[in-house]
């Protein structure tokens, strides 16, 4: 507990929130360098998981995509990134950058593929034109998930940034790499708890962002639903069936 | 190329290094969240405490997580054991929520059924859940089979061997091929213990001989686990 104690120590000492590489300097960095990150892979991903999952078409090749990329350890892709671009920013951004793709791709794409097939098929009926049921139909009802999707994203990219600092002068993992040369195990630990703190608040944000965009009838039908827990979820439901459409 | 005929060896000898860190963190995650997914599928009580200590412990970024688990472990940093009780708890924190979910699949009917032919609650776990709910069990070992094995490369950079060691050693020599190497090597090992766990699958699950239905489902299912 000793050690735990000197951890917060160092994060309260005041000597370390002022001045060049300060707690709220790095955690600054970390926050900026994440949102960049998810703009910039939300951007190439969210199209094209949205149109995988509109259309059904390329299902296998963004399965793959997700599955395949998620095998990459990260810190070969930093690494080998930053021996080619140098020390420096760009190394770490863009092996972010494809780190983030595939939960996003993957949250998009299983967002949209999640509305129940007839839900679509009676807004065709009803006369939408195919962007009319991406943007009223498919999108608010699969929202969730696509949230999800960025939720897990950012994660990724919070936690990865924190490795990051092995390659490049910033963030909050600056603090662990410093401690790791000094012998300083109270910095290591109090950089490691800020970096802990940092991730479990911005997931708490897109845990009530989550919540927030479920649109409100599906709200209400949850709400009376006797059940309220699903006790035959996802898995059991199966596929919707297909009433004479193709897959 | 030449890097790698040359220091053949090194990479044989690390690849056995990562799998002694990942295969032990693998069984582990997967015999500790079987029990844990049961209790989060048969008490609805327990469902939203346990899932939601699992999401949380999967949001504490790994290096953090490495570097104070020493507080809790009172193992050094550097130590193997380390690693692996964090592997290991990334792994539950992956595989409760399948596990819930498998267990939740198996049809109430037949769980009913199985009541009615005079089977106990332990018999009935053993003899008609577990087995049913084992190919959903499986998908989501895969899914923690890769991500465990790309995860054990992070402890070369506080001092653990694994695979990682070639990224950070690469990096300070400059080598590429070095690096290259210990990205394909950790793919490769990914790979080899997902058709491993497949191949074992079908040994112990005969029933579970993967239809066209089944194997899109199980696609549907990654996609999810990516995504939630």
């Amino acid at each position: 507990m000793n050690l735990l104690l000197d951890g917060i120590a160092w994060i309260l000492d005041p000597a370390n929130w002022t001045g060049v590489g300060s707690i709220p300097e790095r955690i600054g960095q970390h926050l900026v360098i994440t949102a960049v990150v998810l703009v910039i892979a939300s951007l190439i991903a969210l199209p094209i998981g949205g149109l995988v999952g509109h259309t059904g078409r390329g299902k296998e090749f963004a399965v793959t995509v997700s599955g395949g990329l998620r095998a990459l350890p990260t810190l070969g892709l930093l690494t080998l990134f930053a021996l080619w671009l140098g020390i420096g920013l760009q190394a770490p951004i863009i092996a972010l950058v494809i780190l983030a793709l595939p939960p996003l791709l993957a949250g998009a794409y299983a967002g949209l593929e999640s509305v129940d097939r007839r839900t679509i098929d009676a807004a065709r009926a009803m006369g939408m034109r195919e962007s009319q049921i991406v943007g009223k139909v498919e999108l608010p009802l699969g929202m969730p998930i696509v949230v999800g999707g960025i939720r897990s994203a950012t994660l990724q990219i919070v936690a990865t940034a924190t490795l990051a600092a092995y390659v490049a002068d910033f963030g909050l993992g600056r603090f662990i790499f410093a401690g790791l040369k000094t012998r300083d195990y109270a910095e290591m630990l109090g950089g490691s708890i800020l970096v802990i703190i940092l991730a479990l608040v911005v997931d708490g944000c897109f845990a009530l962002t989550q919540r927030l965009v479920v649109p409100a009838g599906v709200q209400v039908a949850r709400a009376t639903e006797p059940r309220s827990r699903p006790t035959r979820p996802r898995v059991a439901v199966g596929r919707p069936i297909n009433e004479g459409n193709p897959e | 190329m030449n890097w790698l005929w040359s220091n053949l060896d090194l990479v044989g000898e690390l690849m056995l290094v990562h799998l002694a860190l990942s295969v032990p963190a693998i069984i582990l995650s997967f015999v500790i969240s079987v029990p844990i997914g049961w209790l989060a599928h048969r008490y609805r009580w327990s469902r939203g405490v346990l899932l939601s200590l699992c999401a949380l412990l999967y949001a504490v970024p790994s290096l953090a997580l490495l570097i104070a688990l020493p507080v809790v472990t009172g193992q050094r940093t550097t130590s193997p054991v380390n690693l692996v009780v964090a592997l290991t708890l990334y792994g539950i924190a992956v595989i409760v929520r399948t596990a819930a979910d498998a267990f939740d699949a198996v049809q109430p009917d037949v769980r009913e059924s199985a009541t009615a032919l005079g089977y106990s609650e332990v018999g009935r776990f053993w003899g008609v859940e577990l087995p049913l709910a084992g190919p959903v069990l499986l998908s989501g070992l895969r899914v923690v089979i890769v991500s465990t094995v790309s995860l054990a490369t992070i402890g070369a950079v506080i001092g653990v061997q694994s695979l990682g060691s070639l990224f950070t050693d690469g990096l300070q020599r400059g080598i590429q091929a070095e690096i290259v190497t210990g990205i394909v090597a950790t793919i490769v090992l990914a790979i080899g213990l997902d058709w491993a766990s497949v191949a074992i699958g079908r040994l112990l699950m005969p029933w579970s001989r993967p239809s066209a239905a089944a194997r899109r489902l199980s696609v549907a299912r990654v996609a999810r686990v990516d995504a939630a």
